[in-house]
């Protein structure tokens, strides 16, 4: 519960033009990039350091009051949505770059600084490899709570492979230091426990991340198939033959469509899918594999390869602006995130058609296909009396198709609480009870981003004791299965 | 310590781990066995499970460059397994006979670590028993996946202090065509740092820089793999000239590289987590505690070997750097780990309370 003496102490922490109350400002905070799900909060408190952080965490665990975290709201599993009988703590002021160490591959930032920042303050010589689509928007703070990933990843990693350091405010309000600009620091890896936790641990106020040399060659290609089932083919026998490309994504044929309608980039809207073949390296390590990239596309009906950085760009324009152009197709969609091994591409694409003809609505698929992390986006017009809960219905059939395939929900953007009626799919009771107690060891209250990623609320309780056998099982009557 | 059980199945491995938390024996897990000297001794009424039991290889999806192993495979059975279809997991710490649950548990790496990262980096998901006796997973066989907690992470250097490894997912990665290595030797500590940070912050894509110092002079290794690696090597070579080191070109470098390996064993061997630029400072602090150094330039890492132990010379470590003891003498009186901030320490305490709630995985 939150009230007058709560938000005053907040306004003593931050100064009251930094704690916003009024219902229309508030407005802005309720949703995040999942517009689907809006929640006003009580109020919404932007501290400027870290300090303040830790005093308003510290008056909200004293109040008993729940909070969330919020960088730039740009997370599309509504793990930033604020809980209505709690406070958003915004991040947004915390944007300050604390130490830039090239020669070490470090840079210190704070949570709200932007994840294309961090390559900019590197540059022209080194980058910091996770892309997310939203990179010139999204805060590493977000970045670090999603674990996010982008186009790039299949070759070098994800945001946790990249974070070697963070103080964290603790849901009491206390400070931790975990790892640091080295690697490896003696005792548990809390750092990786931290990293893609969604919030619900505490609040990195510090983040070392590493960033690494830019490769000195890009080499971009796109290729046109008749079909997606083709196009997946060629990435089998990419893999196969060993290459890493540094990207690799596919378009079907009704995002080739919306994309292009929006960019012009050139793509044939006739195509039946569009495969981004991208390698980088050394010249003579990407010109050798390139050529045998291009050999493996030779059954494409066209293949473009960028000549310059603004073919490049072009050519990635319309993958980028893909799920936006999606208005073209319909004035709502349903975006989903779900990863399947690479190998059950054909079968699950075949699946997904079956859905979404027997549910009536368009669904377009994005890819990353290196790593088998689809977007399925399912089209849908909200005005229409049941669309919506038909979109609802198919985009779930999806993910239990992709997880029946042996994959997972969620590649990237995170559970939330868009996701997490879906967490049962994947994991058991014991798995989410195990789960929890990582919950437990660092919010025993469940006072930090409460309702996200676990299926069904949890409570904590004090540290069980050793295990003990039920009577029967000591009796001999019955065993544990 | 009591004599080791060695389960056939992961369920009989969360039994016997249930009944020793019943009973409140401090449990020792054991692999290959290869590291056991490590953690801080076990309480002589412990007891010892093995994973010798749990050597099932369970998926190789090739076409997906995935695994599922149970915990107590040879991790060089393993590779033999993957070498079919040109592929690996990137894992090269020195031990022959050390199982994938073990690798994973200790967090052991070699010099692979560079390119690939370590077990946090390339497992994707875990099977573990916990004391009270659960049997849970986390993560998935696919190698993207952020849904739940990422507990392997957690578990990947925790020598079985929270839980047994039971299973794990992990990513593989093709074994490139083709590899050589730029060398380079000096007698010059700043020199040698130079050179390898020469090659660390160039546009090269290099497969490991590695460097080694004893008795006043040293090398840099910076190895190049893939379809086309010499023009690579020879660039870095020109870079290790440029900075004063005497250069050539190994293409058979295979033992080159196994005797970077062989050189993370040894009577004691203390690894040091620090940064680039401060190698030139701990070749002079370990030359002068006594030690040789093997190293991952590029990653700050690097392990000091003394041929005689001394709790003096980890300690002359500990003045500048974070260090943690790995291979010593049982009677070496030192802590292995070194000194953690309360704060983080109280709560990796906290941590392990959840997950052992008994207390006995020691």
């Amino acid at each position: 519960m939150t009230d007058g003496s709560l938000l005053d102490t907040l306004r003593g922490i931050v100064g009251s033009e930094h704690v916003v109350t009024h219902e229309r400002q508030l407005a802005t905070y309720a949703s995040d990039g999942l517009l689907q799900y809006a929640v006003t909060p009580v109020a919404v408190v932007l501290p400027g350091t870290a300090e303040e952080v830790a005093a308003v965490v510290r008056a909200c665990h004293e109040a008993g009051t729940p909070w969330v975290a919020r960088g730039a709201g740009s997370g599309l599993s509504g793990g930033a949505l604020p809980v209505e009988e709690g406070v958003l703590i915004a991040l947004a002021r915390l944007r300050r770059i604390l130490e830039v160490d090239v020669p070490n591959g470090r840079v210190l930032v704070e949570p709200g600084v932007t994840n294309i920042a961090v390559s900019q303050a590197v540059a022209p010589t080194h980058f910091f490899p996770p892309d997310p689509s939203s990179q010139i928007v999204c805060t590493i703070g977000g970045n670090v709570a999603e674990n996010s990933g982008g186009a790039h990843c299949f070759k070098y990693g994800f945001t946790t492979n990249y974070v070697s350091g963070l103080d964290v405010v603790l849901p009491d309000g206390s400070e931790v230091s975990l790892g640091g600009p080295e690697l490896d620091h003696p005792g548990y890896d809390l750092v990786g426990a931290f990293v893609g936790s969604e919030g619900t641990l505490g609040i990195a106020t510090r983040i070392w991340l590493r960033v690494i040399p830019k490769p000195e060659a890009v080499r971009t290609l796109v290729a046109f198939f008749g079909s997606t089932v083709q196009a997946g083919e060629v990435v089998s026998r990419i893999v196969s033959e060993g290459i890493v490309p540094g990207a690799i994504e596919m378009m079907d044929n009704l995002s080739i469509r919306a994309a292009e309608g929006a960019t012009n980039a050139g793509y044939p809207e006739d195509a039946g899918a569009a495969l981004v073949v991208e390698l980088d390296g050394s010249e003579a390590e990407c010109e050798t594999r390139f050529e045998h990239v291009k050999e493996l596309c030779g059954k494409a009906d066209s293949v473009r390869v960028a000549q310059d950085d603004e073919e490049r760009e072009l050519i990635w324009r319309a993958r980028k602006a893909a799920f936006a152009a999606m208005g073209r197709i319909a004035p709502n969609y349903y975006v989903q995130d779900s990863v399947i091994p690479r190998t059950r591409l054909a079968e699950v694409l075949g699946k997904i058609e079956e859905l979404a003809a027997e549910h009536e609505l368009q669904v377009a698929n994005v890819f990353h296909a290196g790593d088998g992390n689809l977007h399925p986006l399912v089209c849908y017009d909200g005005a229409q009396p049941g669309e919506a809960e038909r979109a609802e219905e198919l985009a779930g059939l999806i993910v239990k198709a992709c997880v029946d395939a042996g994959g997972s929900i969620t590649g990237e953007h995170g559970v939330g609480v868009d996701k997490k009626r879906y967490m049962p799919d994947m994991f058991d009771e014991p798995d989410l009870a195990t789960f929890q107690r990582l919950r437990c060891a660092f919010d025993p209250d469940g006072r930090a981003n409460p309702g996200k990623v676990m299926p069904t609320p949890r409570l904590c309780g004090e540290v069980p004791g050793p295990y003990r056998r039920h009577p029967l099982e000591q009796a001999g009557l019955a065993e544990r299965l | 310590m009591q004599v080791a059980q060695a389960p056939a199945t992961r369920e009989e491995l969360c039994e016997a781990l249930a009944a020793a938390g019943e009973s409140g024996t401090p449990v020792r897990f054991r692999g290959g066995g290869t590291k056991l000297g490590w953690p801080p001794p076990a309480p002589p009424e412990a007891t010892e499970l093995s994973t010798a039991g749990l050597t099932e290889l369970v998926e190789h999806n090739a076409g997906d460059l995935t695994a599922v192993l149970e915990a107590g495979v040879p991790l060089a059975d393993a590779q033999a397994v993957f070498a079919k279809e040109g592929q690996r997991l990137a894992l090269d710490p020195p031990d022959g006979g050390a199982t994938v649950g073990g690798v994973v548990a200790s967090g052991d790496t070699g010099p692979l670590r560079g390119r690939y990262g370590g077990p946090r980096d390339l497992v994707v998901g875990m099977r573990v028993a916990l004391s009270d006796g659960t049997l849970a997973k986390s993560g998935g066989k696919v190698i993207k996946n952020v849904a739940g907690y990422d507990i392997a992470k957690l578990f990947a250097g925790s020598f079985g202090t929270l839980g047994a490894i039971v299973e794990v997912s992990v990513r593989l990665h093709p074994v490139a065509p083709d590899s050589t290595t730029a060398f380079g030797e000096a007698t010059d500590a700043d020199q040698l740092s130079r050179g390898a940070a020469a090659i660390g912050q160039s546009a090269l894509e290099h497969h490991g820089i590695d460097i080694r110092w004893e008795g006043g002079r040293g090398a840099v290794l910076a190895r190049f793999a893939g379809a086309a690696p010499r023009p690579q090597a020879e660039a870095a070579e020109k870079l290790l000239r440029a900075e004063g080191l005497a250069t050539e070109i190994v293409d058979e470098d295979e033992p080159l590289w196994d005797d970077q390996r062989a050189a993370q064993r040894g009577p004691l061997v203390v690894k040091v987590s620090s940064l680039p630029t401060r190698l030139p400072k701990l070749l002079r602090a370990a030359a002068e505690a006594g030690g040789t150094v093997v190293g991952r330039a590029a990653l700050g890492l690097s392990w000091v070997r003394f041929e005689e132990p001394s709790a003096a010379a980890v300690e002359r470590l500990r003045r500048e750097f974070i260090a943690v003891a790995l291979d010593r003498p049982a009677d070496l009186d030192v802590d292995p780990v070194g000194p953690i901030d309360p704060a983080t320490r109280a709560l990796m305490q906290r941590v392990k309370e959840r997950f052992d709630p008994a207390g006995v995985c020691v």
